[in-house]
């Protein structure tokens, strides 16, 4: 690097340039060493730009739901089992439990008087019942099953078992992040970023559920 | 505050140490944009000896090719394709091409390379996701190349697979059995790799800048990477989707794409109320957009280097950065032109004809910005710069072949005729690996610490400008010819005066490849024996050129640049320098500037 040359004086500015060299600096020398609050956190960033890409895809099912739908007359009405209403109830319950977790926590660490037990017992209620939620799902496909709603026999099944597997996969995934910082809060070493991007994501996942619910209620 | 710091303490950065975990399973973008870059090449001479294939078999139909059954037995008996098989050629030509080339080699190869030494960053915001994402994609393309080794080969249904053809399975024909199953699960594999690699490069952009790296000072190339993966994290989230439901129609019998009472080989298909429009709508969403995301990464590198030979900055640099924001936001609103002809209400032809007009004014925006920047200047005639002009010449001759297109009315001609292959092999075949062309003459010391040789790269450059222009020129007159795209063989009465013409395409693709051997020699012989290259060969003023070359694990040994202005600070006159560095510690009266002054000294 050829940083010990000093330029003498101002060169006249190259067209089309604007010299904003008195711009303040905006990011800390290290880069990944941003300990101020104001720093950016990857860790968020990254769950919000996934966020979008999975409601892109959601996007994209339902859209090809309504096309499918309006192309012939063989869309039939599905009796939507009881089961999902309390889900439903179990999902958001869970998101609810997450958050005062998280709180709990992030007061604790603030008051340098961890309240860790707390919150470790909040979170593992809502991950309890993010599990109880995919048993629940799936006693649904069973219930349906049983009834002989398969997944060929109309586009509305077809539609019905894609909506809610894919969404139960994320569910799945979101699962995984819950149990990993679990542990990492049981050690108290979760980080702030760890934590907020994996409530974010879960939070997404009820956001989701209600999207997917309100829609099978709907078009179904 | 203990609890605080542990809360906010990083791991340290994880250092690979072995020779598995530095060469192979490495999390440093770098080895990871040269994988990429190896998968590329490999991809594209796989890609090309197709085309070779195809288009000895298009003029010479009855020539056996040596050694072709060894590929397929009941796709060439007698070494002689047949017409199924030279669709499956094409089919894995178009895939290749598209995906394992024109998506990787611009973005994820030399993005994945420069795009965090651009902006003064360590390393990726994510780098095991980085990981991750080359060794899906490698997954992917064995996937994808499986489908040579299955009893009946590759699927016949081409790059974009419509329906019901790709969704009916065995029953359509060779190649839509096990080969077309292995076409969606390796593109969808491709779009997991995609959208994990698109977040990875949008969190670096945002978060891993420098001190000093506003976003208006990034470099063009990474203005373009950046907006390029904005695009990519919506076309694949939507090509995905697609695929899971086109696997569905043929594992698990769904009706999704296939219609009711389709009848094939007298037999009644199982599905019923599908639509086949529904693919095209789906697949079209994604596929526009990809064309950008093939050519916008080019148009940055091209961008980048040609401001470097130029000596000067483009006349606007944010009519560069809005014009490719804007064909962003475009591209998502003009897929239905691929889909004129398609039985689709023709208002809506109307309405999408509007939009695609459109979006040619930001694409001439950029034409008009660079060619006016060059007007007048003293361009220095690197074998980078040679390639950008080329660039500029294919972008600008598809484009106008693009504008024939956009009107309904003229594609019912033109549709599914050689004119659209000669349109996109130009506009984004061609010109997208022209822009990589530019960027491998650019940085290929950066990334080797090795200079390739100058004329060789001239010979590779004129060989393969005027070579693409006789391959894909004639294909529009074909087109206009009523030369129909997708056939196997011309019958002879109407086809007969135009059997020269193909003839001589033939012969320019065959010598067009024997072109690219030179670069290909070039490339390993320089990798060698090249001339060690100093830091800064091109006199260039960004980030990437302020480390050594290569540059060390952690790009900066150890410290990180601080960014004090504008990008392209070209034509100054700075102690007998025509250029400035982002990161050069600035002129005497800024260091009254206190936090400046600190900045500097912080640095020496
Ligand atoms: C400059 C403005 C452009 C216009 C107005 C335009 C217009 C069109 C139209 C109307 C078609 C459909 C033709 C048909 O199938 O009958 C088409 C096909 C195509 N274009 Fe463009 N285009 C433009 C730029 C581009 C660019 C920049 C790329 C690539 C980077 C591109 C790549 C393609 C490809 C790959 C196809 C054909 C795909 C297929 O049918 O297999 N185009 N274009
Ligand atoms: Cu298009």
């Amino acid at each position: 690097m050829s940083l010990s040359h000093v330029i003498p004086s101002k060169p006249p500015l190259p067209r089309g340039q604007r010299d904003n060299s008195a711009l303040p600096p905006t990011r800390d020398d290290k880069p990944g060493k941003h300990l101020d609050a104001s720093a950016p956190e990857p860790a968020l960033t990254g769950i919000w730009v996934a966020l979008a890409t999975i409601a892109m895809m959601f996007a994209a099912f339902t859209s090809a739901a309504v096309v499918r739908q309006g192309a012939s007359n063989d869309w039939e009405h599905i009796a939507l089992p009881a089961l999902l209403y309390i889900n439903t109830g179990i999902l958001i319950l869970s998101g609810i439990a997450l958050e005062l977790a998280r709180r709990t926590y992030l007061n604790g660490v603030k008051h340098g008087m961890p309240s860790a037990k707390i919150a470790v017992r909040w979170l593992t209620f809502s991950l309890l019942s993010g599990v109880a939620f995919l048993v629940g799902q799936i006693v649904v496909w069973w219930q349906l099953l049983a009834r002989s709603v398969d997944f060929i026999s109309s586009p509305t099944n077809s539609f019905f078992y894609v909506l809610t597997v894919f969404h139960a996969v994320h569910v799945a995934g979101g699962i995984g992040g819950l149990v990993r910082i679990w542990v990492k809060m049981r050690r108290f070493d979760l980080k702030r970023s760890t934590l907020n991007a994996t409530c974010w994501y879960w939070h997404f996942m009820s956001v989701l559920w209600i999207y997917i619910f309100v829609l099978l209620i709907w078009k179904f | 505050m203990q609890h605080e710091s542990a809360l906010e303490a990083r791991e340290p950065p994880v250092r690979a140490i072995g020779f598995v975990r530095r060469y192979i399973f490495s999390v440093d973008h770098k080895v990871i944009g040269l994988q990429y870059y190896a998968l590329a090449l490999v991809a594209v001479f796989v890609g090309m000896a197709l085309s070779w294939l195809m288009r000895i078999h298009l003029v010479w139909p009855n020539w056996p090719i040596p050694g072709l059954h060894f590929l397929s037995k009941t796709g060439a008996p007698g070494n002689v394709m047949t017409p199924e098989y030279y669709l499956s050629l094409l089919t894995m030509h178009g895939t290749i091409m598209v995906f394992f080339v024109l998506t990787n080699a611009p973005f994820a190869a030399l993005g994945n390379y420069f795009l965090p030494l651009q902006i003064g960053a360590e390393d990726m915001a994510f780098p095991r996701l980085n990981m991750l994402s080359f060794w899906i994609t490698f997954l992917a393309f064995c996937v994808l190349m499986s489908s040579f080794f299955v009893s009946d080969g590759p699927p016949i249904s081409g790059w974009t697979a419509y329906a019901p053809l790709s969704a009916v399975g065995s029953a359509a024909g060779p190649g839509q059995g096990m080969g077309q199953t292995l076409w969606a699960i390796s593109i969808g594999i491709f779009c997991v790799a995609s959208l994990l690699g698109a977040l990875n490069f949008i969190a670096t952009t945002l978060d891993m800048r420098t001190r000093g790296m506003t976003l208006m000072r990034m470099p063009l190339s990474t203005w373009a990477w950046f907006i390029t993966s904005c695009i990519s994290l919506f076309a694949f989230a939507v090509l995905l989707p697609t695929c899971i439901l086109l696997c569905l129609d043929r594992m698990a019998d769904t009706s999704f794409f296939v219609p009711s009472g389709l009848v094939i080989s007298d037999r009644l298909q199982p599905h019923s109320g599908g639509s086949a429009l529904l693919w095209q709508h789906l697949f079209w969403f994604f596929g526009h957009p990809e064309v950008y995301i093939a050519i916008l990464p080019a148009a940055g590198i091209v961008s980048h280097v040609l401001i470097n030979g130029l000596r000067r900055p483009l006349l606007s640099h944010k009519a560069i950065i809005f014009s490719m924001v804007a064909i962003g936001f475009l591209s998502y609103v003009v897929w239905g032109h691929h889909m004129f002809v398609s039985g689709m209400n023709p208002t809506s032809s109307l309405v999408f004809s509007f939009p695609t007009i459109i979006i040619t004014i930001p694409a001439a925006v950029l034409t008009l910005t660079w060619l006016g920047s060059i007007y007048g200047s003293r361009l220095r005639l690197t074998t980078a710069s040679l390639f950008a002009l080329g660039f500029i010449s294919m972008f600008v001759s598809g484009g106008l072949s693009g504008f024939f297109l956009a009107q309904p009315s003229i594609d019912i001609y033109l549709h599914a005729t050689y004119f659209v292959v000669g349109h996109f092999h130009i506009v984004m075949g061609v010109a997208a690996i022209f822009g990589v062309f530019a960027g491998t003459y650019f940085w290929f010391p950066k990334m080797t610490g090795r200079m390739l040789n100058e004329g060789l790269g001239r010979i590779h450059f004129w060989g393969s400008f005027v070579g693409a222009y006789c391959i894909f020129m004639p294909f529009h007159y074909l087109g206009m010819a009523g030369n129909v795209r997708r056939y196997a063989a011309f019958v002879d009465d109407y086809m007969a005066p135009l059997m020269s013409v193909h003839r001589f395409i033939t012969i320019a693709a065959l010598v067009m490849g024997i072109v690219q051997m030179i670069f290909l020699v070039n490339l390993l012989y320089s990798l060698w024996r090249g001339p060690k290259a100093p830091d800064n060969p091109w006199e260039c003023t960004s980030l990437e050129w302020a480390t050594s070359s290569p540059p060390p694990a952690d790009n900066f040994g150890g410290r990180s640049p601080i960014v004090y202005r504008d990008p392209y600070q070209y034509g100054v006159d700075a102690a007998g320098k025509d250029f400035v560095m982002q990161n050069e510690p600035f002129y005497a009266e800024s260091a009254s500037i206190p936090h400046l002054a600190e900045a500097a000294e912080a640095q020496e």
